[in-house]
């Protein structure tokens, strides 16, 4: 391999943007949009806020085939006003999930999102709520909706409640997951409660390695396109069966963690609750490495999150 | 936001295959360039959309500066600008004509 394929090979998911994203994600050559951009399918509720629009609404839609599966494939770009769902973005995530209903199409949802776009919040939240609905019925029929996160926005708010419905989730040690953001919890609860500047201290709440670490994901990977590529076409090979004994067993699993990890303070805490003897050792620790211990510690998933 | 919109001369047409291109994003200094062919091939036209009101001037000697040195003909460009510099726009500029350059199997 020559030392420019090496570089290419290693590309960071969280430096890509959407569309670089989807292009390393599925089979080379085989992605088709819709409603792409020379569609100018734009917002139009960012113009009376006197803010440019983006063609595409911050979010590519597609089908595609991944590892010769079809599959319908959706990417946010969380560097336009932080991946954030409005009216036309939301609308699109909506139609590809109806259409993998339709089609007994998996779908795979690579987050970059801070939630709902606040210039536009009425539509973005009746868009988060139509698109829970949506997962839940894709899931119900059959299909697999397997969620990505490891981008710079993270995957915040209704964003995260969606990633929440998904079949599985995937993480990088960069991705973050959490409903409220770190500014918010700040902002609403004070510098006391949290200080959204501790990076250290965003990681282990909200993080990669301790939503893998407490069984909020189902997959952790180094963060790199292939590796991404690779745990999708994993999440994908698995079973997704979705029914009433699917949920109780997860609403009695939370019940279960929150009684036994609710009292600890810090990530940190939980870590050494879960069994781990050098808790402080975990942020720092390689992907390889993280990955033995965690397979002994992590709690079991079973859909919970 | 201020629409600013340019009929400039191209004296190299586009070369290439691909229908059309997109490069950047609307993000804060910087911007999102869609590239279609469009139009005569001796002619190139841009659209731009901006939350940057009074800049006009710099826009025309970005624009026909790109014309100048890029193969531009035959292009209609659609811009939507996050407050990005001169500089940041002429790199867009270039990196959308190279992608459109492309040859399509």
């Amino acid at each position: 391999m020559s030392s420019l394929a090496n570089i290419q090979e290693r590309v960071s998911w969280f430096e890509a943007g959407a569309r670089q994203r989807i292009a390393g994600l599925v089979d080379t050559g085989s992605f088709v949009e819709f409603i792409g951009p020379e569609k100018r399918e734009v917002s139009p509720h960012l113009a009376l806020f006197d803010l440019p629009v983006q063609f595409d609404d911050g979010i590519v839609v597609g089908a595609a085939s991944l590892d010769g599966r079809p599959v319908l494939i959706a990417a946010q770009e969380g560097r336009f006003m932080g991946g954030a769902f409005g009216e036309v973005h939301g609308a699109k995530l909506v139609g590809l999930l109806h259409a993998s209903r339709a089609l007994g199409r998996d779908v795979v949802i690579a987050f970059d999102t801070g939630g709902v776009r606040l210039q536009e919040a009425n539509a973005g939240e009746l868009a988060i709520s139509e698109l829970m609905r949506a997962v839940i019925e894709a899931r119900r029929s059959g299909v697999h909706v397997v969620g990505l996160i490891g981008g710079r926005a993270g995957c915040y708010g209704g964003g995260s409640i969606i990633a929440g419905c998904c079949s599985a989730l995937v993480v990088s040690e960069q991705g973050r997951l959490s409903v409220s953001g770190p500014e918010v919890i700040e902002t609403n609860k004070g510098v006391e409660e949290f200080d959204s500047r501790d990076r250290a201290l965003v990681w282990r709440t909200m993080g990669g390695k301790h939503r893998y670490l407490i069984g909020g994901v189902d997959l952790f990977v180094e963060d790199e396109i292939t590796a991404f590529r690779d745990a999708a076409i994993t999440a994908l090979g698995r079973s997704s069966c979705f029914d009433e004994t699917v949920v109780r067993a997860e609403q009695a699993r939370l019940a279960n963690r929150l009684q036994r990890l609710g009292a600890c303070h810090d990530g940190a805490d939980v870590w050494a609750k879960l069994g781990i003897v050098d808790p402080a050792s975990i942020p720092g620790m390689p992907t390889d490495q993280f990955l033995a211990i965690a397979a002994s510690y992590r709690e079991n998933v079973d859909d919970a999150r | 936001m201020e629409i600013l919109r340019f009929d400039l001369e191209a004296p190299r047409p586009a070369s290439g295959t691909r229908q059309l291109a997109l490069v950047g994003v609307v993000a804060s200094g910087n911007l999102e360039v869609l590239l279609e062919r469009a139009g005569p091939a001796d002619r190139c036209t841009i659209e731009i959309s901006t939350a940057a009101r009074g800049f006009r001037a710099l826009w025309e000697a970005v624009t026909a500066d790109f014309v100048a040195h890029r193969a531009a003909g035959g292009l209609h460009i659609s811009i939507n600008d996050g407050g990005a510099r001169p500089d940041t726009v002429a790199l867009r500029l270039a990196q959308g004509v190279r992608l459109i350059e492309e040859t399509v199997a």
